[in-house]
């Protein structure tokens, strides 16, 4: 081992000047701009993006640099990659119910597309990945197989968010048992619950990053 | 990419691939094979299934695919495995079964142009299509 790894290692032991790469993925509408800008705005006070009840509101790839996040006397430094919804079918005319015009309906389909094929591309950067799903709905969809089937594949540690327990029909239960071997943590991005369970989970596996 | 345009459909197809189709073919032509059955508007019943990276390859392509083709919106995919939370032995055998054959063989991949399936509704038992009307 030479004198770079070295310092290398005992710095990760430590968590000492290692920025994290956190990704955010999920279907689209399952809380993962709402999760990363909770975070964000505690920890930077600035949020990473806009949220929206449209689904693929986030078609981009989006960023907050060098989050450092306290919990329990701990810090860690994080590069925050929100990224657009995963899924297999994009149609414009779903955008329609949403009172939107045709033409953007349109473009926001074609974008949706793209940010797509954005997220997968990314995959392969990320140190730490939050899967976030809707705990309100069924977890055995294919898109979230599939995400975390290749999160595996890479070897990238992976932890699962149940979001939007606030919600009477969410079920955590549900999504265990369909990722047994994966921790779930549930959540409400939207109003801060077991935010400290988390913290606590994302630092654990961060530390095997 | 040429422009096609995929022709309103009032019924459905559904064609089943059998695993010694794709098994010598690459990840880029196993996608093709795949998409062209899909386009050809047929619910592809494929025994085995893909490799995970396979799977987000289609996933990708899938939305190239919705950029360029007209009335193409996408795919619905399932796929279903054997009971996944077996003991040590018995997962030891069936992934030296999968070396040997080449693939899982234990599993079965439905993917439909989402035109026709409206979605695939799945959980540990059992499987439901649902079609567009």
């Amino acid at each position: 081992m030479n004198l770079k790894n070295f310092f290398g290692k005992i710095f990760r032991i430590f968590g000492v000047g290692k920025i994290v790469k956190l990704g955010f993925y999920g279907p689209p509408n399952a809380g993962k701009t709402s999760l990363a800008n909770r975070i964000c705005k505690d920890f930077t006070g600035e949020e990473i993006g806009k949220v929206s009840k449209i689904p693929h509101e986030t078609r981009n790839v989006q960023f907050k640099e060098k989050v450092e996040i306290s919990y329990k006397k701990k810090k860690m430094i994080f590069k925050m990659v929100d990224t657009p919804g995963i899924s297999t079918r994009i149609d414009y005319e779903d955008f329609l119910k949403y009172k939107i015009k045709k033409k953007e309906a349109k473009e926001r389909a074609k974008e949706a597309t793209q940010g797509v094929i954005e997220s997968i591309k990314w995959l392969d950067d990320m140190d730490v990945v939050v899967v976030v799903l809707d705990a309100t709905k069924n977890p055995y969809d294919q898109v979230n197989i599939t995400i975390i089937g290749n999160l595996a594949a890479r070897k990238i540690p992976v932890l699962i968010i149940a979001n939007k327990i606030d919600l009477k029909k969410s079920n955590i239960k549900k999504i265990e048992s369909a990722f047994p071997e994966y921790k779930v943590v549930g959540i409400s991005a939207r109003y801060g619950k077991n935010f400290d369970k988390f913290y606590e989970e994302v630092f654990k596996i961060s530390k095997k990053a | 990419m040429v422009k096609k345009k995929v022709k309103k459909i009032k019924g459905f197809t559904m064609q089943f691939l059998p695993y010694s189709e794709i098994r010598d073919l690459n990840s880029d032509e196993r996608i093709k094979k795949i998409l062209e059955i899909i386009l050809g508007n047929k619910i592809l019943i494929l025994q085995g299934k893909l490799k995970s990276e396979e799977e987000t390859r289609l996933i990708g392509d899938t939305m190239a695919m919705i950029r360029h083709i007209k009335n193409f919106k996408g795919i619905e995919l399932a796929v279903i495995s054997g009971n996944e939370s077996e003991g040590f032995f018995e997962n030891f055998k069936k992934n030296l079964v999968n070396i040997i054959s080449g693939g899982d063989l234990g599993a079965i991949t439905i993917i439909g142009p989402a035109t026709i399936v409206k979605e695939i509704k799945r959980n540990p038992k059992k499987i439901e299509l649902l079609l567009n009307r």
